[in-house]
């Protein structure tokens, strides 16, 4: 169960946060075309990786034993049944 | 309780640092934080009961009779919002999931023994702010526990600071949660693995889940009521192009898991309860469990079952109705192997066996009726009747309260070194059980005929049913007086309950009565399942 | 285990936990914002032309730094640099006043046009751009909120490794509010393509 700390070194951490300076300017110029609906997506598309580097190394998650990465998984999951449940209403009145 | 009491019952009644009131709302010890939970609860319950008393009363002829008709939406509305948000949710789960959850593991605490205390603190604030709520500001709130919009952000009564009570209350019971996934996780002694776990502990881990992942969106769509009230966002307000159906949905998304935050912990009492009055290991442990969490998961996703008439689409009606019968496919496994576990036990029919067994019939006759409200086609036809007053309070009282009291005969006198008498004990279960059906029978059968649930008035041809329930509401009240009388006068000055009467092998029965602070002498080992009943030591 | 050692795992995992039900809070706002995108798409993207682009950049830069700054800190600690880690902390701290400034002048700006929750503007206006601006309101006003608690948090932890009680050998506390902080981050990333970007 139990396991070796990992150190993330300040390099890793700088080239995260490099990544994550280029995704906020990539997002900012995809939505500057017209791309419609697919805007939407296309920045929920970025925000999901950004946020997936956050959760990874920022946070650790990538260190963590299996536990946390599957109620991650659970949390995230119950988020989207609800958010699937009400459009089953809301798309179809 | 008097001093001289607690210092004959020795445990951790007795063994503290401190002294006097300090040693009870500070100590971080669990079964201290478990007993001020068990006091506050059953206290909030029995002003729930007189509540539901009044209602009765006031319906028993049509017409006004002891109330008027504005404190009567009060009354509904103060007797919901005591019953599920002060009784029934942290009812099991903060009083019996403190006090035995950590000794059923072989743990010495919780995993977070001062966000425990927080949690009670929290319980406690959020308690009085609702009470404050009732006699402050525009008076009490009148729109029923369920705060629907647009009536909720309008009326003059006092709703915001109500709504805001319940919105600490909820902080409660998510820290509640998150101690006992943690304490699930890292605190079980060695050879505790997953699949010796008592039920009960598995139904407080599935439990515990639906409070974390369910209660921050109750959360945010009472804070919603607040800013609509205050700051009028008109987000549902439809004026200005808001949906007061979506309130609906974020309400239920959470109150409906409620209702198994409600239920679970009183089945995992049950499935506790019933090998060891039958003497016999449970049958079918893995599929307990493993519906535990399956209700928990499936109970997540039904809660569009509250609004077939609330003008959502028809997919959506078709969609929550089908996931809706899924429910009672795990919930019905359950009833299925408790009555497989006494088939050829040697049953012992005492307090805490009477009430699990009432708890399977009512539990079963709330489910089926369930399934009648989870039709989209046949709750059309009873929606917003006393059929659904009947067939919740079948599943919330006859379930999760008969589970309460079972636990309170079970567990108990383990706690107090006292117990109570066997006679009065069964004499009041007969009264609450004859009670019971008679008031909430009727009352299923009046929501058939189509009477309304939450109107001050009625017909005249429901006059006869209405008195039959309320003399019903008089025999379960004389029961539970007779219930709670007799524990109160048993667990203090009662004859003295020593060692393991039951023969209970769960490990709260291998130490010592009342428990000491440390549970355990030495850090257990544990070699046999909860319910090994032979080579478990048990005379 | 013994109990009386302590158990960096569980904290984390209490931790997680609770970040869970801030995800789920927040995930409240964005099913009621999901929904109502549906519903008004035209007057969401008109709301979103009114919300000052540079300010929701630049605070998203501001945050992702103090995030950077935050998980620094961890490795700092761990490595035993106490001065590093306290300067660490000091950034984060920074970054998180400068957001908070930044959301002012936003923020007065908005009112000063007369667009505030339930002004006679916004009720003249079409329906679907109050509820934007309320959504708008209700997001970033929950979300600064939280950068406030994660500040003073934040000042409460530097305090605590200033007085040496964390340090190198113990510090899953430093470890559980920089996971606050990120979390506040992470809801950032989400309300600035969501508010400031789309449509």
């Amino acid at each position: 169960m139990e396991h070796t700390e990992h150190i993330l070194s300040y390099g890793k951490l700088t080239a995260v946060w490099v990544a994550l300076l280029v995704l906020t300017a990539a997002t900012i110029m995809v939505t500057r075309f017209e791309l419609g609906v697919w805007k939407v997506w296309a920045a929920l598309a970025i925000a999901s990786v950004k946020s997936g580097l956050v959760i990874a190394f920022f946070m650790h998650m990538k260190y963590e034993p299996r536990l946390f990465r599957i109620i991650l998984f659970v949390a995230l999951f119950t988020l989207a049944g609800f958010i699937g449940g009400t459009f089953f209403d809301v798309l179809y009145r | 309780m008097s001093q001289d009491t607690a210092m004959a019952q020795g445990g951790f009644w007795r063994d503290t640092g401190r002294s006097g009131i300090g040693s009870w709302i500070f100590s971080t010890d669990h079964k201290r934080i478990g007993m001020m939970y068990l006091y506050c609860v059953l206290s909030f319950f029995l002003v729930g009961v007189v509540l539901g008393f009044l209602i009765r009363l006031e319906l028993i002829a049509p017409g006004p009779t002891i109330v008027t008709a504005q404190t009567y939406n009060a009354l509904f509305t103060v007797h919901g919002v005591v019953m599920i948000f002060l009784f029934i949710i942290p009812g099991i789960p903060a009083s019996f999931g403190n006090l035995v959850l950590p000794i059923q593991l072989g743990a010495r605490d919780v995993a977070f023994p001062r966000v425990n205390l927080l949690s009670w603190w929290l319980y406690a604030i959020g308690a009085v702010i609702v009470l404050v709520s009732l006699f402050t500001g525009g008076g009490a709130p009148d729109t029923g526990w369920t705060f629907y919009v647009p009536f909720s952000a309008r009326t003059s009564t006092n709703v915001s600071l109500a709504v805001f009570g319940v919105f600490v209350l909820g902080f409660s019971s998510i820290l509640t949660g998150i101690n006992f996934i943690t304490t699930i996780h890292r605190m079980r002694a060695p050879g505790m693995t997953w699949t010796r776990l008592p039920l009960f502990t598995w139904s407080l881990y599935a439990t515990a889940w639906v409070q974390v992942l369910a209660t921050p969106i109750i959360a945010i769509t009472l804070l919603l009521v607040v800013t609509e009230r205050i700051l009028g966002l008109g987000l549902f307000d439809p004026n200005r192009g808001g949906d007061p159906v979506m309130y609906q949905h974020m309400f239920w998304i959470y109150s409906h898991p409620a209702v198994y935050i409600m239920i679970l912990p009183g089945m995992g009492v049950i499935s506790d309860i019933i090998p060891v009055f039958s003497r016999k290991p449970i049958f079918g442990y893995k599929m307990i469990a493993f519906s535990s969490l399956a209700i928990a998961a499936a109970g997540s996703a039904v809660w569009g079952h509250h609004m077939y008439t609330s003008g959502m689409s028809d997919l959506g009606v078709l969609v929550f109705s089908f996931l809706t019968f899924i429910v009672a496919i795990p919930s019905a496994i359950k009833v299925f192997n408790w009555v497989s576990t006494m088939y050829k036990g040697s049953i012992s029919l005492e307090a805490p066996m009477l009430f699990a067994l009432s708890f399977i019939l009512l539990f079963s006759i709330g489910g089926l009726s369930g399934l009648i409200l989870g039709a989209a086609a046949t709750d059309i036809h009873v929606h917003d009747t006393h059929f659904v007053v009947g067939h919740f309070h079948y599943v919330m009282f006859g379930g999760t309260g008969f589970a309460f009291f079972a636990a309170a005969h079970y567990w108990l006198p383990k706690y107090y070194g006292r117990r109570y008498k066997e006679k009065p004990a069964i004499f009041g279960w007969i009264l609450m059980f004859v009670g019971f059906n008679v008031m909430y029978f009727t009352m299923q059968v009046l929501g058939m005929e189509g009477m309304p649930r939450r109107y001050y008035d009625y017909l005249p041809e429901f006059a006869r049913l209405n008195f039959v329930a309320t003399v019903g509401s008089w025999i379960l009240v004389a029961g539970i007086v007779i219930v709670v009388w007799n524990l109160w006068r048993g667990l203090f000055r009662g004859e003295p309950f020593t060692g393991n009467p039951w023969g209970g092998a769960t490990l709260e029965w291998s130490i010592a009565t009342p428990p000491p602070t440390e549970n355990f002498d030495e850090d257990p080992v544990v070699t046999h399942g909860p319910y090994e009943f032979k080579g478990a030591g048990i005379p | 285990m013994s109990h009386a050692e302590k158990d960096s795992f569980g904290a984390k995992l209490g931790m997680w936990l609770f970040l869970f039900t801030e995800m789920l809070l927040f995930g409240g706002v964005f099913i009621l914002y999901s929904v109502y995108l549906t519903r008004y798409p035209k007057e969401f993207g008109l709301g979103g032309h009114q919300l000052d682009l540079v300010f929701g950049a630049t605070n998203t830069v501001v945050l992702l730094t103090s995030s950077l700054f935050a998980a620094m800190s961890v490795t700092a600690i761990k490595r035993g640099a106490k001065q590093l880690t306290l300067g660490l902390l000091s950034g984060t701290i920074g970054c998180a006043l400068i957001f908070l400034f930044i959301k002012y002048l936003e923020w007065s700006a908005k009112f000063h046009h007369g667009i505030y929750p339930n002004s006679p503007k916004l009720i003249a206006g079409p329906p679907g751009e109050s509820i934007f601006f309320s959504l708008y309101y209700l997001s970033t006003g929950l979300h600064g909120i939280h950068v406030i608690i994660g500040g003073i948090l934040m000042t409460w932890t530097a305090v605590m490794v200033q007085k040496g009680i964390l340090n190198s050998a113990d510090n899953v506390t430093l470890e559980n509010v920089t996971l606050y902080w990120h979390l506040v981050d992470l809801v950032w990333i989400f309300i600035f393509p969501l508010y400031y970007l789309i449509l």
